[in-house]
């Protein structure tokens, strides 16, 4: 080794700084794929609750929107697989049982969220114990549902493979792995960055989004200029269930082919801790969002291929649940750290009635 | 009840009203808002509508606007039968309104405010700002004044955001403008320069409707004056044919004695000397700018002060809901810098704040509970950690009584109770027991003409009794019929005082805009505010 | 909301018509959610592909109360899972009065049955009247710790209790592992278990479970009633749920308030969770979990954070808990339908407004308790300055 970085990991204190440092180096070009794919269930929650919130909804009912997406879109392709079969495609590994199984579980998204949307809108319930309510629902009926079909142990449609870049991409020095960390990836994944860039445009350029954001920050006066306040709001939650329906979709016919019980993991708070951290915008979303998946990846890492040396003693004797439970003390500590300086929608959480006034 | 002919006396005119209201009838559970209101608008004409608080004008510019549907009566619009369907529906149709709290959104530029739901596109999806940029610079121009489109609404004056209301309107090429109370928190520098805008626009040939209840206000700009009261038209005026009191009588319908006499007073020792403070507000930028003032047992000490130059934070210092970063605070003798609300409220603060909702009531609680707010956890409320639901109630139904708050019991909660009546309870509790200093926020903001008076009668009695009293409103006016002293707060630092009865109104409304110096240029204003 | 007791003795109609308004929403929701049951029943047989039985639901139905109260050992059971319910209940509700959201129940909960554990182990062989005081406390300290974090979170940096007691109930169960996998694993087995709690473990006073937690949970019935309504803390703790401003004005301290009630809460979930190691389970596997956490909240939306009404309602959620066994049992319908029929009656009392409204019900309360400052303070606007 380098006798300059010997030297530096040597000193007390501070050369542990530089050893995970230097750790980090070595490892993240290596796991970066596996840290946007860890992003990409909490990056689209929290774009969930980005469209959500910026139109004045609090949807604290991501989690459960995203596992009522993961079961339903998993269990149709259970039924459909027998029937539809077909060999998967080379790009992607797409069968007709997994698209239409897809389009369902985005579907339900959608419909789960339309539900919030009613209760928060229409019926005016509290819009947090609404969101509880629901994730409470969708925990129970996924449970009660998935050990009535689990008794047959089914196989669902399988799941969408990555796409594998040419070698000579993922080995361009510096920038490699980067691209690769963007392409070595199945298509919800890809779809991510596509659709932050978009949302990110279209919320400060459109039409759509200068709406948006005036019915979630003074909703009177966007009913004044003839704004239909309800409308945007069912409209911008709807479009927040797709986005629950994609992490659900990801969760259970991306990361993997099967469904389990509680296969969220908090995904849809964390992703809204990552929405508040991004300050309720696409890009700052994902970047929170990448910063809560590379503990996850790190802190995998780390169990998997310990650091040599002092450090590496240090981080291998602490047991291996803290490395499970790291991602969820990163989300405390930044949110903690960033929520006071972060401002949200000034309508947020609010429910909008025209007054009587006399 | 005067039935309005369009040939109205003083202005004849062959053309059809740009707008007429027949017999607009609005009722809500167990009130009719309006009673059969008849009211027309001549092209090129301001047409005021007078009335109270309550009054029912609100009600009619919401029919007006499509936001309530009228039980019977129609509208008009050149002439023809329309039905309004909502606020897109009448915009589309040329009617706009600038409404009493402005509808801009602080944290938008300018120019996303006034594009809002009549966006200038460019294609199907994004907005064509460039465009909508040049438009509102030329439109500005044509009503004399400079704007740059990209600056945030939320760092305008309040001026300037009344102008980009107006430009709002302009913007979507309205024919009848509503302005609904525009000038009650504006400084008379800034209403003369609207009404300057206004007359422009009624030369240009379009209609405008003038709400308000300030009598001089009405006279100095409109070409005829309505004035309603509980809910029906009960009179119409040129100008020239009348005069404040006449007006007065026919807006609240008895002889009413404008000013409550404040009598003589007998100032005694300091009670509260404030040197050098300096707060912070929420955003961390310093609000009070070192302040100094001074307060005598006896006398009412009135703030005068556009919203927002330091009155709040200078007031949450005063209570101890907020910090002071430097200066000191004494009240009497005692050193009282920094202390907490439960220390300041030991020490004989009280305080009736502006928004009762906010800081004064619990609305969800019973008034019991209320009336004891600040002393539930002393004897006799208390005894050790345990409450003495006995002692409430029996002090509860006192208050009740002593302040004539009307209400089944004292176990209904504080939010069912009329405005007046939540503000009386608000009064209650803070001008009961020991009060060597007594903070008045904007104590009668939005209440009708028996509670002011009944608040303002009680603060002078209050003074008289030997309380020092500080008064904070927006309302000039309330300044100069209460106050012994009058302070002018500009951009958190006391410029002026002057004594109560002589002061002369123009002079305290200018250092409210100005701050005593040179006018700051028209241009500047907006940027600098 | 009304929160001043009326005084004087209210006539026998007025007592019928003020219980009927507000009983009435979550009675009708209970009944709603059962039908709403039973057609998901018809539907399950739809998946399994049984052959459709009309009587399913009601077979159902009777299963899950004969296995709730078909017998005094049934009854006593039923009891013993009530009285965590109550106490997370009551967990959930008191936080909702200061205007907090309590969703780390589960958390604590376990918290609490850890601390309980460590302590009861350790004092295994002391004297009961030593060892069960001393493990109860622990549990509660415990509890309250987790209960503690996020109300100084909120209270010192605004972030909501709805996302840091989340990940709170995550890290707690990392905690469990790690500390039942490493410290208190007994060794003996290649799946981590921590020793008996010996002396430690809870009387029993009936039956076969009936446990000294069922009576805890009573008392705490008691204590958390007195303190909201008799006490000027219980006072200040609802006005600051009502209105931080007005609370911060009357010279209340809404954060102590806000940390305090939370710590509170946690104390009490962390009660429930040592009473049930304690009376129970009587030791700690790898993988212990609980329910507890999201029961509670559907408890104390049920009634309406009323402390008298958590008892009805965790006796609802208890018997269906306690019978489920039975019902999965004899009528082969999974035991998570209780799951549902939960989620069910929560959706009904969340949107009490159309159901009043497609019933003409008049002069009925609302169906959820008055939770206003929940979502406002979400932007972490809890206390300025």
């Amino acid at each position: 080794m380098d006798p300059l970085i010997q030297a530096l990991y040597s000193i007390p204190v501070a050369g542990l700084v530089f050893q995970l440092g230097g750790y980090l180096i070595a490892v993240v070009p290596g796991i970066s794929p596996i840290i946007l794919q860890a992003a990409t269930p909490i990056a689209l929650a929290a774009l969930c609750g980005v469209v959500c919130e910026r139109s004045g909804v609090v949807n604290i009912g991501i989690e459960g929107t995203m596992i009522g997406a993961a079961f339903v879109g998993w269990y149709v392709g259970v039924l459909l697989a027998p029937s539809l079969g077909g060999s998967p495609s080379a790009l992607f590994g797409v069968t007709p049982a997994l698209l239409i199984a897809f389009g369902v579980a985005v579907l339900t998204g959608v419909l789960i969220a339309t539900l919030h949307a009613w209760l928060s809108i229409s019926v005016r319930a509290d819009q947090i114990i609404a969101g509880t309510i629901i994730n409470i629902a969708a925990f129970g009926v996924t449970g009660y549902l998935d050990n009535l079909v689990a008794r047959g142990s089914p196989v669902g449609a399988g799941a969408f493979t990555q796409f594998n870049p040419p070698r000579e991409l993922a080995g361009i020095p510096v920038f490699g792995w980067i691209l690769n960390m963007f392409l070595n990836q199945g298509p919800i994944v890809m779809s991510l960055i596509v659709i932050v860039v978009v949302l990110q445009v279209m919320l400060f350029r459109s039409r759509w989004g200068l709406r948006t954001r005036a019915v979630g920050e003074h909703p009177k006066a966007a009913d004044t200029v003839g704004i239909d306040v309800i409308r945007v709001r069912y409209r911008n939650v709807m479009l927040g269930g797709v986005f629950a329906g994609l992490a659900g979709a990801y969760l259970s016919m991306e990361a993997t082919n099967s469904f389990q019980q509680g296969m969220t993991a908090g995904r849809g708070f964390i992703g809204l801790a990552a929405m508040i951290v991004g300050r309720w915008s696409p890009v700052g979303a994902l970047g929170a969002a990448l910063l809560f998946s590379s503990t996850t990846a790190i802190g995998q890492s780390i169990s998997i291929f310990p650091p040599s040396g002092q450090l590496g003693e240090i981080l291998g004797s602490l047991p291996g649940q803290f490395y499970d439970a790291l991602p969820y003390i990163v989300t405390i500590i930044v949110l903690a750290g960033v929520v006071g300086r972060s401002t949200p929608p000034a309508a947020d959480g609010l429910p909008y009635e025209r007054e009587a006034t006399t | 009840m005067t039935a309005v002919t369009p040939s109205a006396p003083g202005t004849p005119s062959v053309v059809a009203p740009a707008l007429e209201m027949r017999g607009i009838t609005k009722r809500y559970p167990g009130v009719v808002a309006n009673d059969h209101i008849d009211l027309d608008v001549r092209p090129g004409e301001i047409h005021a509508l007078l009335g109270e608080n309550g009054a029912g004008k609100t009600t009619l510019m919401n029919v007006l606007y499509g936001l309530a549907r009228p039980d019977e009566g129609s509208i008009l619009l050149d002439g023809k039968e329309v039905q309004i369907s909502g606020p897109s529906d009448a915009i589309a149709r040329g009617i706009n309104m600038v409404h009493q709290h402005f509808m801009l959104i602080p944290v938008l530029s300018v120019a996303d405010n006034i594009l809002l739901g009549d966006e200038t596109m460019r294609g199907p999806i994004f907005l064509d700002r460039a465009e909508a940029h040049r438009r509102i610079v030329e439109l500005g121009r044509r009503f004399g004044f400079e704007i740059d489109p990209d600056i945030r609404v939320g760092s305008l004056s309040v001026g300037w955001q009344q102008r980009v209301e107006i430009l709002k309107a302009l913007y979507r090429k309205a024919r009848i403008l509503v302005l609904d109370e525009p000038t009650a928190v504006l400084t008379p520098q800034e209403t003369e320069e609207i009404f300057a805008v206004l007359r422009r626009l009624a030369d240009e040939g379009h209609s405008i409707v003038f709400i308000s209840h300030k009598l001089y206000e009405v006279l100095a700009i409109a070409d005829r004056i309505t004035v309603i009261r509980r809910g029906r038209v009960v009179g119409q005026r040129l100008p020239a044919e009348t005069d404040e009191d006449d007006l007065a009588e026919l807006m609240v319908g008895r002889e009413v004695q404008l000013i409550v006499d404040r009598g003589e007073s007998h100032p005694g020792a300091v009670a509260l000397r404030v040197e050098g403070l300096r707060v912070k507000d929420d955003r961390g930028s310093e609000a009070v700018r070192g302040v100094d003032l001074e307060v005598r047992s006896g006398e009412i000490l009135g703030i005068a002060g556009v919203a927002g130059n330091g009155q709040d934070e200078l007031v949450e210092a005063l209570i101890g809901l907020r910090h002071p970063v430097a200066g000191r605070v004494t009240l009497g003798e005692a050193d009282v810098t920094g202390h907490s609300p439960r220390a300041m409220h030991g020490a004989g603060v009280a305080y009736v704040p502006a928004d009762r909702h906010r800081f004064g009531l619990v609305s969800a609680f019973p008034i019991a509970d209320n009336v004891v707010l600040t002393s539930y956890h002393q004897p006799p409320y208390a005894r050790g950690i345990l409450r003495d639901e006995a002692a409430v109630e029996a002090v509860a139904e006192e208050r009740i009584k002593e302040y004539d708050i009307r209400t089944p019991s004292a176990n209904v909660p504080a939010g069912t109770l009329s405005g007046g009546n939540q503000q009386k309870l608000v009064v209650a509790r803070e001008f009961s027991g020991d009060v060597r200093l007594l903070i008045l926020d904007q104590p009668t903001r939005g209440l009708d003409v028996g509670s002011i008076e009944f608040i303002h009668r009680r603060a002078i009695a209050k003074r008289d009794a030997g309380a020092a009293i500080l008064l904070v409103s927006a309302e000039l006016d309330e300044v100069l019929e209460l106050s012994d002293r009058i302070a002018v707060m500009y951009r958190g630092r006391i410029v002026a005082v002057r004594d109560g009865r002589t002061a002369d109104k123009s002079e305290i409304g200018l250092l409210m805009a100005t701050g005593g110096r040179e006018r700051v240029p028209e241009a500047a204003a907006g940027s600098t505010a | 909301m009304s929160e001043g007791g009326a005084r004087g003795i209210p006539s026998m109609g007025r007592l019928l018509r003020d219980a009927w308004s507000v009983l009435a929403l979550p009675l009708i929701s209970i009944v709603l959610a059962l039908v709403v049951g039973a057609a998901i029943i018809y539907g399950s047989q739809l998946i399994t592909g049984q052959p459709f039985t009309i009587g399913l639901p009601l077979e159902a139905y009777a299963a899950l109360t004969q296995g709730a109260f078909g017998s005094f050992n049934a009854v006593v059971n039923t009891a013993a899972v009530t009285a965590p319910l109550i106490l997370g209940g009551l967990s959930v509700a008191l936080a909702f009065k200061a205007g907090l959201f309590n969703i780390g129940g589960q958390g604590q909960f376990l918290l609490g049955a850890l601390g309980a554990v460590a302590v009861g182990v350790s004092f295994k062989s002391a004297p009961p009247f030593v060892a069960i005081p001393l493990a109860l406390g622990a549990g509660m300290l415990a509890g309250a710790a987790w209960g503690f974090i996020p109300g100084a979170l909120k209270a010192m940096s605004g972030a909501h209790e709805v996302v840091t007691t989340i990940m709170l109930n995550y890290i707690a169960i990392g905690l469990v592992a790690a500390m039942v996998s490493g410290p208190l694993d007994l060794g003996t087995s290649p799946n981590p278990i921590t020793d008996d709690v010996g002396n430690a473990a809870l009387p029993v006073l009936l039956g076969r479970n009936g446990h000294l937690g069922i009576v805890l949970a009573l008392a705490a019935v008691t204590a958390v009633w007195w303190l909201l309504s008799r006490t000027t803390r219980g006072f200040e703790i609802r006005i600051v749920g009502a209105n931080p401003d007005a609370a911060r004005y009357a010279g209340m301290r809404p954060r102590f308030v806000l940390i305090l009630t939370m710590s509170l809460a946690g104390l009490l979930a962390g009660l429930a969770g040592a009473t049930v190691v304690l009376g129970v389970t009587r030791n700690m596997t790898a993988s212990f979990n609980t329910s507890v956490g999201f029961d509670s909240i559907a408890v104390a939306l049920l009634a309406r954070s009323n402390p008298v009404g958590v008892v009805f309602a965790a006796l609802l959620f208890g018997a269906m808990r306690g019978g489920a066994p039975l019902m999965q049992i004899k009528a082969g319908i999974p035991v998570e339908l209780v799951d549902v029929l939960q989620a069910t009656i929560l959706l009904l009392l969340a949107a009490d407004r159309i159901i009043r409204h497609a019933l003409r019900l008049r002069g009925v309360r609302g169906g959820m308790a008055s939770t206003e400052t929940i979502t406002r303070t979400y932007g972490g606007d809890v206390t300025a300055n």
